[in-house]
């Protein structure tokens, strides 16, 4: 079976300096994949590589004949502008983009599946609530409602569990996984160590070169975190051209 | 004696008539146009790219008089080469598209002014900078329903891309390439919206009527459609009293109606639902948890 995703000597960045470096190898269908390192270690850079908001410095993304546009992406919280007067029905709608596009209508058969969608995330009653006045994990619940409707088969998640509660983490994992025994390839960057030990078969560990790849056990020991860590704080300014790269 | 005071100044006087369709026309795609302008917050972008019409329509009005068509064209060619112009700048230097902006409409201003001076009196300078509602012809009333029209039109084949580039700009460039082409048209509109309003209401109160109305309605819905519809209604109403308000008192009627609309923001800030500052004070009781 050919790999979800395969990265060749991808490297990606921004103005030449590389933020994710040489990295080689591919991802199953139906992984469930963990990405860890420190702040600035180029998780948030792979995604955006991989869902074609950055084009490669150099290297490829195979993406198995797959469009970008077909993967579904959780981007940081932090980019989304609270403020706008939209409801939490509306938002969760715009998972059937791929569907519906620009013109097409919502019918009888998406309303169910966006209440579903509602449903499923624990936030029935919330549907005319404005975005504004939701909590932080309400936020998050609404953004995984549109992924549920999203029905992509792979699934990026950028830290989707930053200051959330231990109820909302759990209730948003359990999606995770019904997405992971559904066989949908899952990869979400992540900072809490014991929550992908508990949860996430395989973890990808970055300090911008890839640190470790493989079964979560064997990626997350204090060897690797610390190599990890030295790796990431050695940003140089004045870099010269990467030799590997000729 | 109501009926005097409300409607007879409509009845009686086809310029008010006039006037009054044109307003309302106006408002229909001035408040749509503004409640985008402002969730995209670029308020000021409006304001910027109004000024940058008066030199193009100064252009035109030197060639050819004031001909409706020269001063359209000339209008409609200088808002879209500033709005480029100032994208690009932005795009190549470390200047911030605000700051870029500020600095062609202060040259527009002064460019257009120093044209229309050359080869008009001062009174065709109060035209261009304030405008002249009771005077709309056919033509200029036909252009202005046309232009509104577009908007309309236009606006609901974009809304999609326009409500998510605003809410969660990462998600639209994930699943569509259609944020991009969806900001171009609308920057379209807006320069299409303000040479509509231009001729009524001058460079430099036409986009009162797109931004006043927008502004006071984010007092009083939490609701993107709403909102759209109450600075719609809220700037054909500035309009109706704006354009009664001058006739009564004399007073020119372009700030008038911009005074109205200013009225209805200053009220909107005060006992405005959502968020105006007497709610503020005096929120009632808390409720049950």
């Amino acid at each position: 079976m050919k790999a979800a995703l395969r990265f060749t000597d991808l490297t990606l960045g921004y103005d030449r300096h590389p933020a994710v470096h040489h990295l080689d190898g591919p991802v199953e269908q139906g992984t469930l994949l963990a990405v860890c390192g420190p702040n600035g270690a180029g998780k948030s850079t792979l995604f955006k590589g991989v869902v074609g908001l950055l084009a490669p410095l150099a290297g490829a993304i195979d993406l198995n004949g797959r469009r970008a546009h077909d993967i579904a992406y959780l981007p940081q919280i932090a980019e989304i502008d609270r403020s706008f007067p939209i409801n939490v029905y509306d938002m969760v709608a715009m998972g059937l983009w791929r569907r519906a596009g620009l013109f097409g209508g919502i019918g009888g058969a998406e309303r169910e599946r966006i209440e579903q969608a509602i449903a499923a995330v624990g936030l029935r009653g919330f549907e005319q609530r404005a975005i504004s006045s939701l909590s932080g994990g309400q936020m998050q619940r609404t953004l995984f409602a549109r992924l549920l409707l999203q029905d992509a088969s792979v699934i990026l998640l950028d830290e989707p569990f930053n200051a959330i509660d231990a109820k909302t983490t759990a209730d948003l994992l359990d999606i995770v996984r019904r997405w992971h025994a559904e066989e949908r390839t899952v990869l979400a960057a992540l900072h809490d160590l014991d929550l992908v030990k508990a949860h996430f078969p395989e973890t990808l560990l970055l300090a911008r070169e890839p640190v470790a790849w493989g079964r979560t056990g064997e990626v997350l020991t204090p060897e690797n975190l610390l190599k990890a860590r030295q790796m990431c704080e050695a940003f140089d300014a004045g870099a010269a051209e990467c030799v590997q790269a000729a | 004696m109501l009926y005097d005071a409300f409607v007879a100044p409509f009845a009686e006087f086809e310029f008010m008539r006039r006037a009054l369709v044109g307003t309302f026309a106006l408002a229909l795609g001035a408040g749509p146009i503004g409640v985008f302008l402002m969730l995209r917050r670029m308020s000021l972008v409006g304001d910027a790219m109004a000024h940058a019409i008066l030199p193009g329509a100064a252009l035109g009005f030197l060639l050819s008089g004031l001909s409706l068509f020269a001063m359209t064209a000339g209008g409609l060619a200088a808002g879209f080469i500033i709005a480029l112009a100032a994208g690009l700048v932005a795009r190549a230097t470390e200047l911030k598209e605000d700051a870029s902006l500020a600095a062609f409409f202060l040259i527009s201003l002064a460019l257009g002014v120093t044209i229309v001076s050359v080869k008009g009196t001062n009174i065709d300078l109060l035209h261009f900078l304030f405008g002249t509602v009771l005077a709309l012809d056919d033509a200029t009333l036909i252009l202005i329903a046309a232009i509104t029209s577009i908007t309309l039109v236009a606006l609901a084949l974009i809304y999609r891309p326009l409500v998510l580039e605003c809410v969660d700009p990462g998600y639209l460039r994930s699943v569509s390439r259609a944020g991009g082409p969806a900001h171009i048209a609308f920057l379209a509109l807006v320069v299409i919206n303000l040479v509509g309003g231009f001729h009524a209401l001058g460079t430099l109160l036409a986009v009162g009527l797109m931004m006043l109305p927008a502004v006071a309605a984010r007092f009083w819905a939490r609701d993107i459609t709403a909102m759209i519809l109450i600075a719609t209604i809220g700037g054909a109403f500035s309009g109706y009293a704006g354009l009664l308000l001058s006739f009564h008192t004399s007073v020119p009627s372009g700030p008038a109606i911009i005074l109205v609309a200013g009225a209805l923001y200053a009220g909107s800030i005060l006992i405005g639902p959502v968020g105006g500052l007497l709610r503020q004070a005096f929120p009632g009781r808390h409720l049950e948890a």
